[in-house]
């Protein structure tokens, strides 16, 4: 974009949120009084912003750890939805016979909110006892955060050039190396779009699956506090999820764009 | 029985409309070991769906395309294509795409000497110092010497060129036909090239053969260029050979496309002396 003044890309991101920050001001003084004003928000909140990590109690163990627990269980539903996504992805994009029979029932799983799976994933899990939960929101996150994952990596696997198998035919390359050599590289920029969108997916739903696990989290503090009747922490907890999400976001465009290279 | 032998090779394709078009209709062709060949033909006109089936990543569906008595079924490094528009993988290195090749067509040799000849084949092409940049880095013409250099590498028993030069412009264009030529007088493999140019047809093949107007297209009889090697770019222009050579191969081809009664089909750009783009580079 063009570049309007110096810093333009400091300041004026600075006015949107200020902007942000007078609504808000005059929404608590008007027609919402429950909710804290800016100011009021941070002298209640500034003891977690000062001392993030510092443990108080076990309903307050320190947003930043919290944060550090959501995101360990992101990790490992993202982790487990790449794991399923990308094969499934590749099937759907070489297979006829795989898309004929699965793209339907995908295209219906799909749109399920993840407080639809979440008691299907417990009720899944029941035999694991005290851990049902803490599976079920991990089943949740991976089947909501894999489509992004399936559909770009199935769209890559199709948009592979000819010319490349081709090459592969040509040189009489086997099925592993054709796979390892020509279309894994091929498809890669495709797979990290999907990654990216998938990340996304899995930070949106871990609110919502701690919120019902209970266990600690980001998503459960929000909801606790919430239960409590503290408006402060809850407009806290969702600036620091947005500015993790936001994180998260620009670490996998990073990542996205040194594969785009090719 | 010759070294490559096509023996009335057909081939059609199911059209939209559910019928079926025939693009190449009982096409015959002998070729020797160490000759080149260039089919020449307009486009549309089957050339890359010929070239596919002597690769084997076609069949005919009726015919055989033979190589060595051996009757073709798929494809393989010993029937290396250069293809039309590069196909370098573009996450390797020049030197990786041709090295590639070079381990697959001999696991045999140890990796050093597999990397000699990925080396010997990239400098017989000029592109010694450009052996670690990835095809994005090179330009048109660098990227097919890479493909070139990538097929010989490969010694195949009969080098396939698939209008390997159209992409590119005039000038790259003629550059690379003389180092082909050059290439060729050092390495006499035997060579089935298609094109569009009969002017470049001309310069470097033995032999041409015209492909006629699609659909339906077949193979026309043979033209011997009995031009004598090394020929000169430059000096071929005013030969009268290869003038009444290219009027040869192109009354042929416009009279088979007037055949078709389909006025459409006969291109715009008629060669006209002095004018061609082999003749501007200089």
């Amino acid at each position: 974009m063009k570049k309007l003044f110096p810093f333009d890309w400091l300041v004026l991101p600075m006015v949107g949120i200020a902007c942000a920050m007078l609504v808000w001001y005059g929404l608590s003084k008007t027609i919402t009084p429950k909710v804290p004003t800016p100011l009021a928000t941070w002298e209640e909140c500034k003891v977690y912003v000062l001392e993030p990590f510092a443990k108080r109690s076990e309903l307050d163990q320190g947003v930043l750890n919290f944060t550090r627990y959501s995101l360990v269980r992101v990790a490992k539903g993202f982790f487990l939805a790449v794991l399923i996504g990308v094969p499934t992805g590749f099937l759907l994009g070489m297979s006829p016979w795989f898309f004929k029979c699965f793209d339907l029932l995908f295209q219906i799983l799909r749109p399920v909110s993840p407080l639809a799976w979440f008691p299907l994933g417990a009720a899944l899990f029941t035999t694991f006892k005290q851990d049902a939960l803490e599976y079920a929101a991990l089943f949740t996150i991976t089947v909501c955060a894999m489509w992004p994952t399936v559909l770009n990596t199935a769209v890559g696997v199709r948009a592979i050039p000819q010319d490349y198998l081709n090459v592969a035919k040509v040189l009489k390359l086997s099925a592993f190396q054709t796979l390892w050599k020509v279309m894994l590289p091929a498809v890669l920029p495709y797979m990290f779009t999907g990654f990216r969108l998938s990340l996304g997916i899995a930070w949106l739903v871990i609110v919502a699956a701690e919120m019902l696990t209970g266990n600690p989290g980001i998503g459960s503090f929000l909801n606790q506090e919430y239960l409590a009747g503290h408006y402060a922490p809850i407009i806290f907890c969702i600036i620091i999820i947005g500015v993790v999400g936001f994180i998260l976001d620009r670490i996998m465009n990073v990542v996205e764009r040194r594969f785009k290279t090719i | 029985m010759s070294y490559l032998n096509l023996n009335g090779v057909s081939k059609g394709f199911r059209s939209a409309s559910g019928g079926r078009t025939e693009v190449l209709h009982d096409a015959w062709l002998s070729m020797e070991r160490g000759e080149f060949v260039a089919v020449v033909g307009f486009s549309g006109a089957g050339k890359t769906t010929l070239m596919n089936m002597v690769a084997g990543l076609a069949t005919p569906d009726s015919g055989t395309v033979q190589l060595e008595g051996e009757t073709i079924t798929g494809p393989g490094p010993d029937r290396m294509l250069v293809f039309q528009n590069y196909s370098l993988l573009p996450w390797m290195t020049a030197f990786e795409n041709v090295k590639l090749a070079v381990d697959q067509v001999f696991p045999q040799w140890d990796n050093k000497w597999r990397r000699e000849h990925t080396e010997n084949y990239l400098k017989m092409v000029s592109l010694g110092h450009a052996m670690d940049r990835k095809p994005s880095q090179l330009s048109g013409g660098m990227r097919q010497r890479v493909c070139v250099a990538r097929a010989l590498a490969c010694e195949p028993r009969i080098l396939l060129l698939d209008e390997p030069f159209g992409a590119l412009d005039a000038l790259t264009r003629g550059t690379l036909q003389d180092e082909l030529m050059k290439i060729r007088s050092q390495d006499d493999r035997t060579i089935l090239m298609i094109t569009n140019d009969v002017d470049e047809a001309i310069l470097v093949a033995d032999r041409i053969i015209p492909l006629t107007a699609g659909p339906r297209a077949t193979l026309g009889p043979s033209f011997t260029v009995d031009i004598e090697r090394p020929r000169d770019r430059k000096e071929i222009n005013h030969d009268s050979r290869f003038k009444k050579l290219r009027k040869d191969v192109n009354d042929f081809l416009l009279g088979s496309a007037a055949d078709k009664r389909n006025p459409v089909k006969v291109p715009a750009k008629v060669p006209s002396f002095g004018g061609t783009p082999v003749g501007v580079s200089a």
